[in-house]
């Protein structure tokens, strides 16, 4: 079971959090000018990588706070959490 | 040539002291140049290299696996056939796989142990009785068996099973595919490539490929930590792995991939004959020949490539098994594994074309993929020899994520394993 | 006493011998003493027969002392309570123990299936896959026989009476083991006071201790080890737990232990849970978990009778019991020389030692030398002679070279044998944390990788074997790992030393060489549960098959309930001989959890049964239903009332009446389970418009509109009124089973991408309890139940909103309809749902109020042709389908608007609502029910659709259906066929899925 440093509430179990994939996806400001394509890219293609990974978790029986953590997919070690609209390490998205 | 399995050959070599086998496969170098190079030598690509050279005759074909073949998800999931999907797509196509099953140890002359035991998925409030319904009815209407089972039945055929009212999730009654069932899922793996280097195919072990060559958009081979390999057509079937091959060739895919956990107890005397799965408490359960009870659960809510996940998931899978079976309460957990499975937006396979031109791609089986062995083989050698899908594959194209024809096998299906 | 029992004045071990225990086996009644394990206790009674094999049905007796045993599976007790594979050497025995020997028919002693031995070579590994192939049909035959000969014990066939529990801990340190190291790792660790967990899996700490003759600062090992253990019990952070076996390494540093309260006691004595569960995380961990001696790979390895040297030593001194008269070692090591002092000291006869080293001059051999005992070098034991005890066994002189042995055999009688392959470190817990073991030439075993979590081993499990080096290891690793979770002291003392002794080398000895070539011989076993044998693995290796998961799988090498412990790393190494390859190259399998078997009830602890499994939601109403005999229905969480049957009434009866009362007069139903969610802040009306399909800006206050929601993916997700109770507040309602679901999806949003919207949700789904008071009556009721609201149609029209009182119960009332009668809901705090509840049944009783439950509330939907999310949808249906486009905004965004433009989404023939009119009119159609054009095409019969709701309706008196069809809306008035899977065909029309009032007129009176 992972242990997951929720931004609001420090190092909590993962029975307390859902999961909700990989972060920094931004919704498309105006979706109707995208060609199918491009909505189908933002809709559904996912970078899923073997490696670090920038995903979204929610403190679901908790703050009730969607964050970003920075987790290897390999290891499952987690490097850092931090608060959605902050920058994630390095740069990386 | 291959050596014949057979009472009589086991005799003789009883007399010899079993000292005469020959290799099930070879262990060759890889070569210069091939016409088709599968990367991954799980059951899915054995399958693909066995039936392009059987069906299309197609021979100068390597299958590059980077660990040992059959290790990712075929030598891991709980070896449960069926084919009662719900649209229409995926049923043809899961019953396709289920009718070579049924020839297909005397196919491969290399007995998978398929026992077509029977499987119950099993329905715990009406909307899953309404959903069983749907199911079993579309199935007999395209051809596959099926029967609704209600509680009282149930209970005659499964006397250990708990019907109870009073459970929390009283279990009101199943589906049941008596064609369902288990095959032995190393077997699968070793029949597959015993047969396919017997046509002459290449089956390299420790093989990992790093990059995907390519030449104005056309692929010219793979380079792998064994050096360059050149290949006309190149078939991506890696399951969990699918998206950092897809990476290597340039392309994304609509793909997370999960840890999906199985446990076994240790064996017992024969207890349980059949398959028994469900949806609304999560878990499923045969037990083996060897006599383990092998159990199932669901996928860890992560995406995760380090095949074990979390904790909860087991204690989750075995509270729902004893609710299920409360007279498995004091047998024991020996052992408990994870694979990585390809989990797809509406949990149904991609097997075709890629952005790449001589790329073709065959994943996102999800939780389901070992009952489709044999048929996605069959329907991936067609696309590679024939350059587009078999009729059984049309609608599993990696464009439906863009018209938006999803075959969703979520709401419906029960569990997709 | 019993023949096997020492009688030394000197010791009795760990026995008490002033209290025998009686106890049965094979239905023999025998006697013990407290501190015997079921092993010794055999031995005592001078039975070595135990078991039989999984595969040859080989007599089998017992060959270790602990967790590692392969052989001396037992079936304990009987009825609900019967444990299948208990180990002998595990299972402390208790008064009135009642065990049994596994996979044998119809006797131990006369099995039938052992003619399987004489059919063994043609069995060999993987022969399965080779035959039972022909005829085809034959093979589910074959398998049913290979099944019944499978399987070691019987799994009860009642439930299990007993409880188990779970309980969570955090500590400092966890140390795994409580032998040298380990008490030492958490003396060092408790003396900082650290908080600490000792978890061992014996009845007693003291781990290989509990057999040594050694002393550690001068006391015997065991006087020394109870000064530890006071110690540590008078440390107020200090957990000491024993019987509770650590058997999963997670991820960071998240263990799991198996606490094993009762098993070792009578009935009479058991207490409370039978097992308990630790969930621990631990900031640092020390793996002290020793390690494991393994057997030799000699011919009839197998026989009752050939023992590890240290089970031997463990039987003599901690059981005082000899398990033989007559032994003969045979050694690759010294430390076999210790066990072959205690059987002299015993005054067993050690007839002579074998060892395959051509000069070992340890301190150990020494002394046996100088106690007369013949010590053969550069010789190994070839076979063993004997079925069910051991009587002889053949030496062989060990040429230069590498080879098959020629030469002399000389026979030795015996009927104890007593091995050492060498010592293999417990990595297993090292491993599952993620460290990769790497083996070691010198000490010919692998030891712990590089640890990537917080963990270190220490002793025998670090690969130290010497008590000296464990006690140090121990010491120093409490200490590191206290320090680096914080904790830090000065006043440390060294730690204790005992005596040192000088070791010759252990030589690897994988396969013993024989006369005959692999597999020509007698069996050599490397796995004995499973009956591999060395020839298995060199068949494996000869066909391909070179991983060592490969040969595991193929021959079932480790798949045992021992999971390999004993048999494993020969089995790597005699692969690795035969591929021409070393053991580094070749590789261990992935070690997983668990270390050894833990009950499924354990896992699963107390969430199981009626109550705990998940918990039951309950509305405030919920004994109001209860008292009045409504039939329930699970709707996720939530238990609702389904129907209220009265005496004799059947389900039809039932809703058929309630039916017609809530059309003809008024009914009442308790709709507190749908989601509730409050809305606040100035940009909640924007908020909802990116939310919901259609405008919310506009919505006057006091007002409720219709909201249908949908994924990203354009499909329908969620749907129901919400009211806006004042400029920036509103009042969303969700489906029952939506709620979670709809509100982690609004937070998301809301958080994630929208940060700048001014938005605040709180879900108050349980602060409110809530009644629908439907019919044409309903009016007159909340005339008469109500305080403060004018109930015309001009003041409180449909889809408004109004406060007041009900009773004295302030109240809000929604003038809102999900049957398409004049309907209101009444929302009260949920503690005073139960008054509001009586008032409005109070009042209602003049006009014959009807509770009614879910199947009326369905039945009524349908009659207006209202969806269920989730029932008429699967999530593949858009608004268009189900003939809502009208709630599209084209004038706005909103969630999942993109994709209705998608080709897929525009098709013409795309599935839609419909209704069904089944043409005899009271045939209820199934729901689920496949709808086809023509019965009678050919299998694959092409399908339209499904029905998706089907009732009676008794205001119609007919029955009606709601079905997605392709293009259905094109298709009204076509007959279709419901095709039943009993071979009827039930024909219906398809009809407008509106059957009831279709201009809306009765809600809006």
């Amino acid at each position: 079971m992972l242990e997951i440093p929720c931004p609001w509430c420090g190092l909590r179990c993962e029975s307390e959090f859902s999961y909700g994939g990989e972060a920094h996806i931004v919704r498309p400001e105006n979706p109707e000018a995208l060609n199918d394509e491009a909505w189908a890219d933002y809709l559904f293609m996912r970078k899923n990588p073997r490696g670090p990974h920038l995903e979204q978790w929610h403190h679901v029986y908790g703050c009730r706070r969607w964050f970003n953590v920075k987790r290897d997919t390999l290891s499952y070690r987690i490097e850092c959490s931090y608060r959605v609209g902050e920058q994630p390490p390095e740069g990386e998205i | 040539m291959m050596t014949k399995y057979s009472f009589f050959n086991l005799v003789r070599n009883a007399l010899g002291h079993h000292e005469g086998w020959a290799p099930a496969w070879r262990s060759p170098e890889p070569g210069k140049q091939y016409d088709v190079v599968i990367i991954g030598g799980g059951g899915h690509g054995l399958a693909t290299a066995y039936y392009l050279a059987k069906e299309h005759g197609i021979t100068n074909v390597a299958v590059l696996e980077k660990g040992w073949i059959g290790g990712g998800n075929t030598g891991r999931n709980t070896t449960i056939v069926r084919s009662n999907y719900l649209w229409d797509e995926a049923a043809h196509l899961y019953e396709a796989s289920m009718k070579l099953w049924e020839g297909l140890s005397q196919d491969l002359n290399f007995n998978l142990m398929f026992s077509q035991r029977g499987v119950y998925n099993l329905g715990h409030n009406l909307q899953d009785m309404r959903d069983i319904r749907r199911r079993v009815d579309a199935n007999r209407l395209n051809g596959i068996d099926g029967e609704v089972v209600d509680g009282i039945e149930l209970k005659r055929r499964i006397p250990i099973l708990n019907t109870s009212p009073n459970s929390r999730y009283p279990v009101l009654g199943a589906s049941f595919q008596a064609r369902g069932g288990t095959a032995r899922h190393d077997a699968v793996a070793w029949g597959f490539a015993r047969g396919a280097d017997s046509f002459g195919v290449d089956i390299i072990q420790q093989c990992e490929v790093i990059g995907i060559r390519q030449v104005n958009g056309c692929v010219t081979g793979v380079e792998t930590n064994r050096g360059f390999i050149g290949a006309g057509k190149v078939g991506i079937v890696v399951a969990g792995n699918s998206s950092v091959l897809a990476g290597l060739a340039g392309f994304r895919l609509p793909i997370s991939s999960h840890p999906l956990q199985a446990l076994v107890s240790e064996p017992l005397k024969p207890v349980l004959d059949t398959v028994v799965m469900s949806n609304a408490v999560h878990g499923y359960i045969s037990q083996s020949d060897k006599g383990d009870l092998v159990v199932g659960a669901g996928i860890d809510s992560f995406n995760g490539y380090g095949q074990r996940g979390s904790f909860p998931v087991i204690e989750g899978v075995l509270a729902a098994i004893k609710a299920l079976f409360p007279v498995f309460s004091r047998v024991r957990m020996n052992r408990q594994w994870g694979g990585i499975v390809d989990t797809t937006p509406d949990a149904c396979p991609i097997i075709g074309r890629t952005p790449v031109k001589g790329v073709y791609i065959n994943c996102g089986w999800g939780t389901g993929g070992f009952k489709a062995t044999p048929g996605s083989g069959y329907v991936f050698a067609h696309t590679l020899a024939q350059e587009r899908p078999h009729s059984l594959n049309e609608a599993f194209s990696l464009e439906r994520f863009t018209s938006g024809h999803l075959i969703d096998e979520h709401g419906a299906a029960g569990v997709a394993h | 006493m019993p023949a096997g029992r020492l009688k030394t004045n000197e010791t009795e071990g760990r026995i008490t011998l002033s209290r025998p225990i009686t106890f049965s086996f094979n239905g023999k009644t025998l006697q013990g003493y407290q501190g015997d394990t079921l092993a010794s206790a055999l031995l005592a009674n001078g039975i070595h027969l135990v078991g039989r094999s999984w595969k040859y049905h080989r007599p089998r007796g017992i060959l270790g002392s602990g967790t590692e045993e392969p052989n001396a599976v037992v079936q304990l007790g009987i009825g609900a309570r019967t444990v299948p594979n208990v180990l002998a050497t595990q299972l402390e025995i208790y008064e009135g123990l009642e065990a049994s020997s596994v996979n044998c028919w119809p006797s131990l002693e006369h099995d039938l299936l052992s003619v399987n031995g004489w059919f063994s070579r043609l069995m060999p590994a993987g022969f399965y896959y080779k035959t039972f192939m022909w005829p085809k049909s034959m093979w589910m035959k074959y398998e049913q026989a290979i099944r019944r000969a499978s399987g070691l014990g019987v799994s009860p066939n009642l439930p299990d009476p007993d409880r188990y529990e779970k309980t969570y801990a955090h500590c400092d340190v966890l140390v795994v083991g409580a032998g040298p190291a380990g008490l030492m790792a958490a003396l060092a660790a408790g003396r900082t006071g650290a908080r600490v967990i000792l978890a061992d899996e014996q009845s007693e700490p003291g781990g290989s201790l509990l057999y040594s003759r050694e002393t550690i600062e001068g006391l015997p090992a065991m006087k020394w080890v109870a000064g530890v253990w006071q110690e540590l019990e008078s440390m107020e952070e200090m957990k000491l737990l024993r019987r509770s076996t650590v058997f999963g390494y997670h991820d960071q540093n998240f263990l799991t232990i198996a606490e094993r309260l009762n098993d070792h006691l009578p009935r009479w004595e058991c207490r409370g849970a039978r097992e308990r569960l630790w969930k621990v995380r631990a900031r640092q961990v020390v793996l002290a978990s020793g390690a494991l001696e393994r057997p030799l790979v000699f011919g009839n390895n197998d026989r009752p009778g050939v023992m590890l040297a240290s089970a031997v030593s463990c039987y003599i001194n901690r059981f005082a019991v000899a398990p033989g008269s007559r032994c003969l070692v045979f050694t690759n090591n010294d430390s076999a020389y210790g066990a072959a002092l205690d059987m002299v000291d015993a005054g067993i006869q050690v007839q002579a030692v074998v060892d395959c080293r051509p000069r070992p001059r340890g301190v150990l051999p020494e002394r046996l030398r100088q106690r007369g005992v013949e010590i053969i070098a550069g010789s190994v034991v070839v076979n063993v002679k004997g079925t069910h005890r051991v009587k002889a066994a053949q030496v062989m002189q060990l040429p230069a070279q590498n080879g098959i042995l020629k030469g002399e055999k000389r026979l030795i009688h015996c009927d104890l044998l007593a091995m050492s392959g060498g010592w293999s470190p417990v990595v297993h817990l090292s491993s599952q944390s993620g460290a990769r073991a790497r083996w070691d030439d010198a000490r010919a075993c692998f030891l712990p990788g590089m640890p990537v979590q917080q963990e270190r081993s220490a002793g025998a499990a670090n690969g130290s074997f010497s008590l000296n080096a464990c006690l140090s290891e121990g010491s120093f690793a409490g200490r590191e790992a206290a320090r680096l979770a914080g904790w830090e002291w000065d006043n440390q003392p060294d730690p204790p030393s005992s005596s040192m002794q000088l070791e010759e080398p252990v030589q690897p000895l994988w396969l013993v060489p024989s006369e005959y070539a692999p597999g020509r011989g007698p069996k050599q076993f490397v796995d004995m549960q499973n009956d591999v044998g060395a020839a298995d693995i060199i068949l494996a290796a000869r066909e391909g098959y070179h991983s060592i998961e490969h040969v595991k799988r193929y021959t079932a090498l480790g798949f045992g309930t021992d999971q390999g412990k004993v048999g494993n790393i020969n089995g790597m190494a005699i692969l690795a001989q035969s591929l021409g390859a070393t053991i580094a190259d070749t590789g261990t399998t992935t070690f997983r959890p668990n270390y050894t078997p833990v009950t499924f009830g354990a896992i699963a602890g107390q969430e199981v049964g009626e109550k705990l499994f998940e918990p039951v939601r309950k509305t405030a109403l919920h004994e109001w239903h209860q008292a009045r005999g409504a039939a329930f229905e699970n709707v996720g969480q939530w238990k609702r009332p389904w129907y209220y049957p009265k005496s004799g009434e059947s389900m039809q009866e039932a809703v058929n009446r309630e039916c017609l009362a809530t059309r003809e007069s008024v009914g009442i139903i308790d709709v507190s389970t749908l989601g509730k969610i409050v809305i606040t802040g100035k940009d909640s009306g924007e908020f909802l418009n990116r939310i919901y399909t259609n405008a919310w800006k506009k919505l006057a206050i006091d007002k409720a509109r219709y909201g249908l929601m949908l994924g990203e993916d354009g499909m329908v997700m969620d749907d129901g009124v919400t009211i806006r109770l004042s400029e920036n507040r509103y009042y969303m309602h969700t489906t029952t089973g939506g709620a979670a679901g709809v509100y982690s999806w609004m937070e998301r949003w809301l958080q994630t991408e929208w940060p700048d919207l001014q938005v605040f949700l709180i879900s108050v789904t349980d602060h409110w309890a809530t009644a629908a008071v439907v019919g044409p009556n309903s009016r007159r009721v909340m005339m008469g139940a109500c305080q403060g609201i004018d109930f015309s149609a001009q003041s409180f029209p449909f889809m408004s909103s109004r406060e007041g009182t009900v009773g004295s119960i302030p109240a809000r009332i929604n003038r809102i309809s999900f049957s398409g009668e004049l309907a209101y809901e009444v929302n009260v705090p949920a503690n005073l749902g139960k008054p509001m509840w009586e008032v409005l049944m109070a009042v209602g009783e003049e006009f014959g109020i009807t509770p009614y439950g879910t199947e009326t509330m369905h039945v009524l939907r349908a009659e207006k042709g209202y969806i269920i999310v989730g029932q008429d949808t699967d999530g593949s249906v858009t608004p268009d389908d189900l003939g809502m486009g009208w709630a599209l905004s084209k004038t706005k965004d909103f969630l999942g608007k993109r994709s209705l433009a998608r080709e897929d989404c525009m098709r013409e023939d795309r599935k839609q609502l419909v209704g069904l009119l089944t043409i005899n009119r009271t045939e209820v159609l199934p729901e689920g029910g496949q709808i086809v054009e023509d019965p009678d095409a050919a299998i694959p019969v092409p399908m339209i659709g499904h029905v998706t709701s089907s009732y009676y309706s008794a205001c119609l008196g007919h029955s009606i259906a709601l079905a997605l069809v392709q293009g259905g809306r094109s298709r009204i008035g076509e007959i279709v066929h419901i095709p039943l899977a009993e071979g009827r065909v039930i024909p219906a029309r398809i009809s407008d899925p509106v059957f009831y009032d279709p201009d809306g007129e009765r809600q809006n009176v």
